[in-house]
């Protein structure tokens, strides 16, 4: 971590701690090549949003985090993406435990058909967490923490397909949250929802930014422009530029940026 | 016209018409062997006929119409009845008349015409008995140990209470018999196998030899003391007779043990019918058959049904969930995938007699052969597995409906999202937890389904169990008081079977018959529950884990 933080590969100013560092990740659906050698560092407790037209590769990439792209036939990755000074695409490296410290919300509410409260539970319960009490504080800690537990705190017991979209958006991020990750990744978290819910779940990824390193990938400039310190964009499998959001909205160095901030194609 | 075509009404008036006929269809059949099954029990009234003989003498007949049809002269003529009329159609009565021992045959046809005079006299008693089936008669006279104790009005209440003394007496032997004395001979036949098992170990010493004998010392006590139990019993329940006049004008001596039960059914109001009728209906379900399973209940039966089909469940669910689990979650899916795949589908249509055969070489006869070298060898020759029992009619009916359970298991595990499987692994779970604790549970509604088509065909099926297990009587249920209580290896009796059995290899195809539909109705009601037990959980599932629909 120190040795980068003297060289970064992007305007990633000194002052920030580094938690992820990618360093010329190629991925490969069988011989289409997806993503072109990236390099990136990520702040630590900070929100870093990637933007991009669709099909430049921003969701693959951040599924690299989480090693989700693994489930995918004839995937072929190169290059490395150490978190906190550890490559997680070492061989030796657990999956399942990488994925507990790099919980992950997708663009859909995917909450499982069960209660409110195993859903939270769950990731808890894997880990052989199995303490009434425990989990109780954990699944209240959690809700709270999602800024769900207020609506649903009387009916932890019903069933999650209940709530809203927009309410099972945040459960899935509780449910996250609960086994306490390091990295949080959003794909799209409010794509599939409506204005407030979005708004709720804004909020939430400021709130949350003290604690988690959040990667959010979305569609939406504005959105980006909202939650995140930093922001990458990417185009065609290439990473363009990153930097401070504030400079890419404002005063973008590539040209390719400025075109896709001002509308011109994407 | 065009338009009408056009609008697409005559294709769903061709499928509503396919669905209500299919509907009629079944409510229909179920409804037929319901009746016909079910009003064998209604006491009908008792007929007593005044009849014509050839010679010009008179002849009298007691019993129940059982069926009236019309035929032609010509067919009476051929079969060697001649009638002095001019119609063509005769119409003739099928009467049962009961009292086989005395008077065979117990069902006749009767020329209406010859029936001259018919009354429905209230004192006529239908008599069940334990052997040759009902007698139909007067009862004159109650005795007991050959002294006279009622006669004439005084003789029913008489004979009622006596009954119940004697039913009473019949329950006690019934359950010495079957229970104690066959639980000592279980306990003998222990004793002889645990001999012969240390005489093949060469451990047959001076001081198992001892042991041994004082047990069996007790044991022999004990049977000597239900012997003599009985003794005295059979001296009581045969004290009681009563004289009863038929049909003929003969008089004959009943021993009162062996009626089962007596009614008079002219003298009964429409109350008393249904209170019987209810009754009889209960007797069949619970009791053990008589006479060759032309009488009595069919009780062990159904216990053998319902028991073949849950040991078939047990066996057929883990086993067949485990192999569509690897097939559609673990195999690479490829070729070979696919060609077992195709296979397993094409297993379902092989025809169950196969397999009944394919259960005979291989479950009996070299696994149970093997097991009984193995385990039972102090009881061979006689073999304890290697001979058909129910375990083995369970192991083949699962191998017959194992393809059933694979296929929609595997429609199952397909339906479930991606997204969900994707939200457990991204919550650190492995893929057999992410298996075990979201996929499986998603999926189990539809492994309910698969169970159900399963327990469909398999308590339907009839001709592989002729060849692995099914009895015509088996002697004892596959579950009793004796250790180990649940007996895989015992044979047992199946409603299928026990329909072939009664309807076609039965010498009295007349009294059969209703005993088929019922039994027939039976078999179906079985089905039934057992389908809605399992459907009913199903739903249970299906609302607990109704995340699928999105």
């Amino acid at each position: 971590m120190s040795e980068s933080s003297k060289k970064s590969v992007n305007n990633l100013p000194s002052s920030e701690d580094v938690c992820i560092e990618v360093r010329d990740l190629r991925l490969f659906y069988a011989e289409n090549e997806a993503l072109h050698g990236i390099n990136l560092d990520i702040p630590k407790h900070k929100v870093s949003a990637f933007i991009g037209p669709s099909g430049c590769g921003k969701s693959t990439l951040l599924r690299c985090f989480n090693r989700m792209n693994d489930l995918v036939d004839n995937v072929r990755i190169e290059g490395s993406i150490e978190i906190d000074g550890h490559n997680i695409y070492d061989p030796k490296v657990n999956v399942a435990d990488l994925r507990r410290r790099v919980g992950m919300v997708f663009q859909k509410p995917n909450p499982f058909p069960k209660t409110i409260y195993e859903n939270v539970a769950y990731g808890l319960r894997i880990q052989g967490v199995n303490g009434r009490r425990k989990l109780d504080e954990a699944v209240e800690k959690a809700l709270k923490g999602a800024a769900l537990w207020d609506e649903v705190k009387d009916r932890l017991q019903s069933s999650a397909m209940g709530l809203s979209g927009g309410q099972q958006q945040r459960l899935v991020i509780a449910r996250a949250i609960a086994i306490e990750p390091e990295v949080l990744l959003l794909d799209e978290p409010a794509s599939a929802l409506d204005p407030i819910s979005t708004l709720k779940i804004e909020e939430l990824i400021y709130e949350l930014k003290d604690t988690y390193t959040i990667l959010i990938v979305t569609h939406n400039m504005q959105q980006a422009a909202r939650v995140s310190d930093y922001t990458a964009f990417l185009y065609m499998g290439d990473l363009i530029e990153f930097d401070a959001t504030n400079t890419i909205f404002t005063n973008p160095s590539k040209k390719k940026t400025e075109d896709y901030i001002t509308g011109r194609y994407g | 016209m065009k338009n009408w075509f056009k609008s697409g009404s005559p294709w769903i008036w061709l499928s509503a018409a396919t669905v209500s006929i299919s509907l009629i269809m079944v409510v229909g059949l179920i409804g037929l062997i319901a009746v016909r099954g079910l009003s064998m029990y209604w006491p009908g009234q008792i007929h007593q006929m005044d009849l014509r003989t050839s010679d010009g003498k008179t002849d009298t007949v007691i019993g129940e119409v059982f069926d009236s049809e019309q035929v032609s002269k010509e067919r009476l003529k051929d079969a060697g009845v001649i009638i002095e009329t001019d119609k063509m159609l005769i119409t003739r009565y099928l009467v049962k008349t009961g009292n086989r021992d005395v008077d065979a045959p117990d069902f006749r046809w009767l020329i209406a015409d010859n029936v001259v005079g018919e009354t429905f006299p209230k004192e006529i008693v239908v008599f069940e008995r334990m052997e040759w089936g009902n007698l139909y008669g007067f009862i004159e006279s109650v005795k007991e140990d050959g002294n006279l104790v009622a006669e004439s009005t005084a003789v029913w209440p008489a004979f009622n209470e006596r009954l119940a003394r004697a039913t009473k007496l019949q329950e006690d032997i019934t359950s010495i018999e079957k229970h104690e004395i066959g639980s000592v001979n279980y306990e003998m036949e222990r004793l002889r196998l645990k001999q012969r098992k240390l005489e093949l170990k060469n451990k047959f010493d001076a001081r198992a030899k001892q042991e041994i004998e004082n047990e069996k010392t007790i044991l022999d006590a004990r049977y000597k003391s239900f012997q003599s139990k009985l003794a005295s019993l059979y001296q009581q329940i045969k004290r009681d007779t009563i004289q009863v006049k038929i049909s003929t004008g003969a008089v004959v001596d009943v021993q009162v043990g062996s009626i089962v039960r007596a009614f008079k059914p002219n003298a009964m109001g429409t109350f008393d019918k249904v209170i019987f009728y209810v009754k009889s209906i209960w007797l069949f379900v619970s009791e053990d058959p008589r006479e060759a399973n032309t009488e009595g209940g069919i009780f062990p039966a159904i216990f053998g049904t319902v028991m073949m089909v849950l040991i078939m469940s047990v066996i057929v669910t883990p086993f067949g969930i485990m192999a569509a689990v690897y097939l559609r979650e673990y195999a690479k899916q490829g070729v070979v995938t696919r060609t077992i795949r195709i296979a397993v589908n094409n297993l379902a249509g092989v025809p169950s007699i196969v397999y009944g055969v394919f259960g005979l070489g291989f479950f009996v006869y070299f696994l149970g052969g093997n097991i009984d070298q193995l385990f039972f060898a102090e009881s061979l020759p006689a073999p304890t597995f290697g001979t058909p029992g129910i375990i083995w009619a369970s192991l083949t009916l699962a191998i017959l409906t194992v393809p059933v359970v694979i296929v929609a298991t595997e429609e199952g595990l397909s339906r479930v999202p991606i997204s969900i499987r994707q939200g457990s692994l991204a919550l650190g779970a492995t893929k057999w937890e992410t298996l075990w604790k979201t996929v499986l549970p998603m999926a189990s509604p539809a492994m309910m389904t698969g169970l159900i088509l399963a327990v469909a065909r398999a308590a339907g099926e009839v001709a592989p169990l002729m060849l692995v297990g099914v009895v015509k009587l088996a002697p004892s249920l596959p579950l009793d008081g004796d250790f180990p209580f649940l007996h895989l290896d015992r044979k047992f009796m199946h409603l299928g079977f026990h329909i072939f059995d009664v309807g076609f290899q039965s010498p009295n195809v007349e009294a059969a018959r209703p005993l088929v539909y019922s039994t027939a109705f039976l078999l179906v009601c079985v089905i039934i529950v057992l389908n809605l037990t399992a459907i009913a959980i199903r739903n249970r599932l299906r609302e607990k884990y109704k995340g699928l629909d999105h």
